[in-house]
């Protein structure tokens, strides 16, 4: 009964979820959501960070490299955008997006180099400095900030094919071309031999490298792809969301929140990264929400940001313990469960692959 | 002659404060010898800690007392830890039960902040951060108090561990499940009770590392990420050496004080941030089992 169906690789499946996806995403958002609110202070920064997560994804959940510098590459990237589009004149925005995400692989690669010898903790020391050399250059060197001393620098207004794109229902419309694209690419990468070879490299090294695959090419372009999709992610994330340039937006709790949306989302799974960033985003949200309604402010805001990091923390335990898939595989499982309620006498359901 | 005198000062006030490092690394190695488990809530731990003593200071408790309170309260968080965390994740991976600490910081610095609020209190132990005035008379160098007593209490630290690891029947123990769990276990040593131990040790180890810190820094969630330099510390070291926090924390220490101070102008200063990292990172590439570790890493 297998259909063959096939373009590009696709099974028709795939194809159907990406059309519909996208239609949900450039059709029924726009026309159910109007308020700015919502643009701007949650699909915009869900979308971005969710890119900066499958990049996380890919060097922890697909490569097992233990890193911890996302939000370092995120800065290399933005600052890297803003200085194309200060410096060259006329340089399209996509053409400058793409190339910061390149500048940012350039730092991938130059402190992916330690995961080479080390793994583990060693690792994640390492990736460290990263985060914290690369915040101090772009402080360090007027050049990067465009000699710019009050410190926050506002981000030029995006301009594609000589339309300005600055209400935040435009800029999402630009997010979203630019997510798909790179998660259909990163879901490809996942599934075909170059995921193959991360998931060796992940699973058993040794055995890995006795079938032929180089760790040295592996894994450099496991830390160079998730520096890139962090560059991009950190351009759009400033120069849609911040609005502005600011290397302290960029510190390691950002690359913490990055890491909570891979482990709390699902380590291994592209809609896990989506997933995660969507409800490291949104609990804060609720939990405000709660607190202003339910309590009418009583609990003070630092009480109700402390609560927050304490959930998180529990959570990641919790997921750790219980269920080390994450919501991905919570999700699945919901999934599998309506689908055998509602027809039960279908085929034998395919086991998904991870 | 001043020039000289001017470095050899930098040298030794980078070393003092690198025996604050020292305090926090400490605690590392101590659950890192035991379970060969990496605590990432270290940092959290001191944090913690030394805002709960401070909160019980503030409660009208005396010096001595809160300071009780406090190591009993660490335990209890140890005790909390073995069974919630820990226990439920035997025979995991490392990079588990890293990522499970990472979640133990987080819920750490959430408690202590819902509790003991936000503010930045200060802590006065009764020893200035100032210099004493003998040794400016006799040497000529300006070292503060708080920094010698910082490395006085680390001295004894270490030393009271070391004796504890080598001369009592628990320091066996200890060295026993830290060799290999499964074996130490089989032949009746109570793996729980070691964990126990070690955890709270790491907690009182915390407390005084906090007080220390607390008393020249003030004590805010900065803290956090000053325990962030112990990792440095521990990679040159090496993860499993008492003496090798020390000594790591000692060159941490002086590399970067000498660093910002000479060379640190040419780049517009405050390489202090990552010149730790960087200089971990050479040592990673030239001695991953840094300078005192017992085994040596698996290399990939």
């Amino acid at each position: 009964m297998n259909s063959k169906f096939s373009f590009l690789g696709y099974t028709k499946g795939d194809l159907f979820n990406f059309i519909a996806l996208l239609a949900v995403a450039l059709v029924v958002v726009p026309l159910l959501v109007q308020s700015e609110y919502w643009y701007s202070s949650i699909l915009i920064p869900w979308l971005c960070l969710a890119l900066a997560a499958i990049g996380q994804q890919i060097v922890m959940g697909y490569a097992g490299q233990l890193a911890l510098g996302a939000a370092g590459f995120m800065a290399a990237g933005a600052f890297a955008c803003f200085n194309l589009i200060l410096r060259v004149p006329d340089i399209p925005f996509f053409v400058a997006l793409m190339l910061s995400g390149l500048v940012a692989a350039a730092f991938g690669v130059l402190f992916g180099l330690p995961s080479l010898r080390v793994r583990g903790i060693y690792l994640m020391v390492a990736t460290l400095a990263s985060q914290f050399f690369i915040i101090w250059m772009i402080d360090k060197f007027g050049w990067f900030k465009n000699y710019d001393t009050s410190g926050i620098i506002t981000a030029q207004d995006i301009v594609i094919f000589g339309k300005p794109f600055t209400s935040p229902q435009e800029m999402y419309f630009v997010i979203v071309v630019v997510v798909t694209l790179l998660t259909i690419l990163a879901i490809n990468m996942a599934r075909g031999s170059t995921g193959r070879n991360w998931m060796a490299v992940r699973d058993m090294d040794i055995a890995a490298e006795s079938m032929g695959i180089s760790l040295l090419k592996t894994k450099l372009q496991a830390f160079a792809i998730c520096a890139f999709y962090c560059g991009v992610a950190g351009a759009l994330f400033a120069f849609t969301y911040l609005k502005s340039l600011e290397p302290v937006a960029f510190d390691i709790k950002l690359s913490f929140k990055i890491l909570f949306m891979v482990i709390l989302g699902g380590l291994g799974t592209i809609n896990g990264a989506f997933i995660g960033a969507a409800f490291i985003l949104l609990f804060p949200v609720l939990l405000n929400s709660i607190g202003n309604n339910v309590f009418h402010g009583a609990i003070d805001a630092t009480i109700i940001s402390s609560i927050e990091q304490v959930v998180f923390g529990v959570l990641i335990i919790v997921f750790l313990i219980y269920e080390p898939l994450g919501m991905a595989k919570l999700w699945d499982n919901i999934k599998q469960r309506v689908i055998s309620k509602i027809a039960p006498k279908s085929e034998p359901l395919k086991q998904k692959k991870t | 002659m001043t020039e000289f005198l001017f470095f050899i000062e930098v040298v030794v006030s980078g070393l003092l404060a690198g025996t604050m490092y020292s305090l926090v690394a400490l605690g590392f190695v101590l659950i890192y010898k035991a379970s060969s488990t990496f605590n990432f809530a270290q940092g959290a731990m001191v944090f913690f800690a030394v805002l709960a003593f401070v909160g019980f200071m503030e409660l009208g408790l005396p010096f001595i007392p809160a300071f009780f309170v406090a190591v009993l309260l660490m335990f209890f968080v140890g005790f909390c830890t073995e069974r919630l965390v820990l226990k439920p994740l035997i025979s995991q991976s490392e990079d588990t039960l890293l990522m499970a600490t990472i979640g133990l910081g987080f819920v750490l610095e959430g408690l202590a902040q819902a509790a003991w609020g936000v503010e930045v209190r200060r802590l006065d132990l009764g020893i200035g951060d100032f210099p004493i005035q003998w040794i400016i008379d006799t040497a000529g160098l300006f070292i503060s108090a708080l920094d010698l007593t910082a490395s006085l209490v680390a001295g004894i630290l270490i030393i009271g561990l070391a004796l504890l690891f080598k001369y009592t029947k628990m320091g066996l123990g200890l060295r026993a499940v830290a060799d290999d769990p499964g074996a130490a276990s089989s032949i009746g040593i109570p793996l729980n009770n070691i964990m126990l131990v070690v955890w709270s040790a790491a907690g009182v180890v915390a407390l005084v590392a906090g007080m220390m810190w607390g008393a020249r820094a003030g004590v805010q969630f900065a803290l956090v990420d000053l325990a962030l330099k112990a990792l440095p510390v521990l990679i040159i070291g090496g993860f499993s050496s008492i003496p090798g926090a020390i000594v790591g924390g000692l060159i941490i220490g002086a590399t970067e004080k000498v660093l910002e101070v000479y060379i640190g102008p040419f780049f517009g200063g405050a390489i202090e941030g990552w010149a730790p990292y960087v200089l971990a990172i050479f040592f990673l590439l030239y001695r991953p089992e840094g300078l005192f570790g017992e085994k040596i890493i698996r290399r990939v």
